[in-house]
């Protein structure tokens, strides 16, 4: 009798185990716990490297649209390697090299309480703080000047944070387009931001005027001081709309890149 | 088995569809169906979760504690769903930040669930496999119905292609905006629901009550 048990085996012993016994059932809960738990630690660190290249892709090929120089099919890391990238001290407007470029982007969204300030006023909804330091990405021309220089902006729409670029020309002042490359706003109406038409109308319009006042606004009438300055509002997006003027606004002020501007129309980038 | 193989793959599609005959599965089918790239590509990944974790089920049945049954088919459902989505998201970034949550989602999926429980558990592995695969199939029949009605008609176009040149692109068609909002799911499924039945009149569920008939005093 013993004989024969011991003949069947460790694991046939366990298979014929009835399997409502306490053994069988924190045995069988163990070792699946561990399979399962190897199986999905496997496939999230195997494929780790191509999603965070995915990643990276993604953003990449947002700041080649934005500063129109993306085309289906290109070699996006090679055209990405025209623009400089370069860690901007928003308050000073100067850059940084304190941070390396590689690993930035991962302090960034660290929360490090010392790379975020307190705002007092927070038209563009970011919850209170504002990044003291951002990436920013500049593309030159042959001969070595400034084409367009590529700024992150972000904001609260209607329903979500809206997370973008914009791309000025080299005065600093005229804007070449912007671009949204997250936002979860209503499909068809707020949404439609990412529609290629309204993109469009950003296109030369500039962010202020002579007297260096800051005129860019997206609203549904004209402002006063003209055309240039206006960006007609998505027809049924009231509040999205009402989002991104407040993020533009404040992201081309002085609390956002006011002072970067002032020095890239000096000329002193 | 009462079931051949082939009307396992086939009676789901219409007969005893998991959406429109046994109302399951509906969070996802308003979620992720205002495009139908999208809506084809959660298709497949319930399916093949339905399908193996089916199998995988099955395999295990004559082991598994009833006790502690539907946590098992928990974990194995969403460990598959786990890597379903590490692969979306490195092999398909666009559409997997457009499904987002929806795919970590597949996970309460209630076809999964129900598939696992009322079938897998008492099946051999490969008509667990096929009752799954049939199961998502009914499931990504009707998404994919519910997609081309509301990106046709809310967007203008089917898989992106534009078919109804659209006001804001510059053509003529009015979108109707209600279409990319998950409640017209609601009414899409609903009217699918009512037209199915009128055609098959056996799927009509008998009222649980009757309304008597009284004499008129």
């Amino acid at each position: 009798m013993s004989d024969t048990n011991a003949s069947k085996g460790f694991i046939r012993r366990f298979l014929d185990m009835p399997p409502d016994s306490t053994v069988k059932t924190v045995t069988v809960a163990v070792v699946l716990c561990l399979v399962a738990s190897m199986v999905v630690s496997a496939a999230a660190v195997s494929l780790r490297p191509v999603q965070d290249l995915n990643r990276l892709r993604d953003k990449q090929r947002n700041v080649l649209e934005v500063a129109g120089v993306y085309e289906p099919g290109m070699d996006i890391a090679e055209a990405f390697s025209n623009f400089e990238p370069h860690v901007l001290e928003l308050a000073t407007g100067e850059f940084t090299d304190q941070y390396e470029i590689d690993t930035f982007e991962e302090l960034a969204t660290s929360g490090d309480p010392a790379l975020v300030r307190a705002l007092d006023e927070d038209p563009a909804g970011l919850g209170g703080k504002q990044q003291i330091f951002q990436m920013v990405y500049i593309l030159r021309d042959d001969a070595g000047a400034i084409d367009k220089v590529v700024l992150p902006i972000e904001g609260y729409g209607l329903w979500s944070t809206l997370y973008g670029f914009i791309a000025l020309e080299e005065n600093g002042n005229d804007i070449y387009g912007l671009q949204f490359y997250q936002q979860g706003e209503t499909p068809g109406l707020g949404a439609e931001v990412d529609n290629p038409r309204w993109k469009a109308l950003w296109n030369g319009k500039k962010l202020r005027d002579e007297d260096g006042t800051l005129q860019i606004t997206v609203a549904k009438q004209p402002p006063a001081a003209g055309q240039d300055y206006y960006i007609d509002a998505l027809a049924g997006a009231t509040l999205t709309s009402r989002g991104v003027d407040n993020l533009v606004r404040f992201w081309m002020g002085e609390q956002g890149y006011g002072p970067f501007l002032e020095r890239l129309k000096a000329g002193e980038i | 088995m009462a079931q051949t193989r082939k009307s396992q793959l086939v009676d789901p599609l219409i007969d005893n569809n998991p959406i429109t005959l046994q109302v399951l599965g509906i969070c996802s089918a308003l979620a992720v169906t205002s495009s139908l790239k999208v809506a084809l590509v959660m298709a497949i990944a319930v399916t093949l979760v339905t399908a193996f974790s089916s199998m995988f089920i099955s395999m295990l049945r004559n082991q598994i504690p009833s006790s502690i049954r539907i946590i098992v088919q928990m974990v194995i459902i969403a460990s598959l769903v786990i890597v379903v989505d590490q692969l979306l998201k490195a092999y398909a970034y666009e559409i997997s930040k457009t499904l987002s949550v929806f795919v970590g989602l597949i996970i309460t999926n209630c076809i999964v669930m129900g598939r696992a429980e009322a079938f897998a558990m008492s099946n051999p592995p490969v008509a667990s496999f096929v009752d799954g695969i049939g199961n998502g199939a009914g499931y990504g029949l009707i998404l994919m119905v519910v997609g081309v009605i509301r990106e046709l008609f809310g967007s203008g176009s089917l898989f992106g292609v534009t078919i109804l040149p659209t006001v804001n692109n510059g053509g003529w068609y009015v979108p109707n905006g209600l279409l990319l909002l998950p409640p017209s799911a609601f009414f899409v499924i609903g009217l699918l629901i009512w037209a199915i039945r009128t055609w098959k009149p056996g799927q009509v569920e008998e009222r649980e009550y009757k309304i008597q008939s009284v004499e008129a005093h």
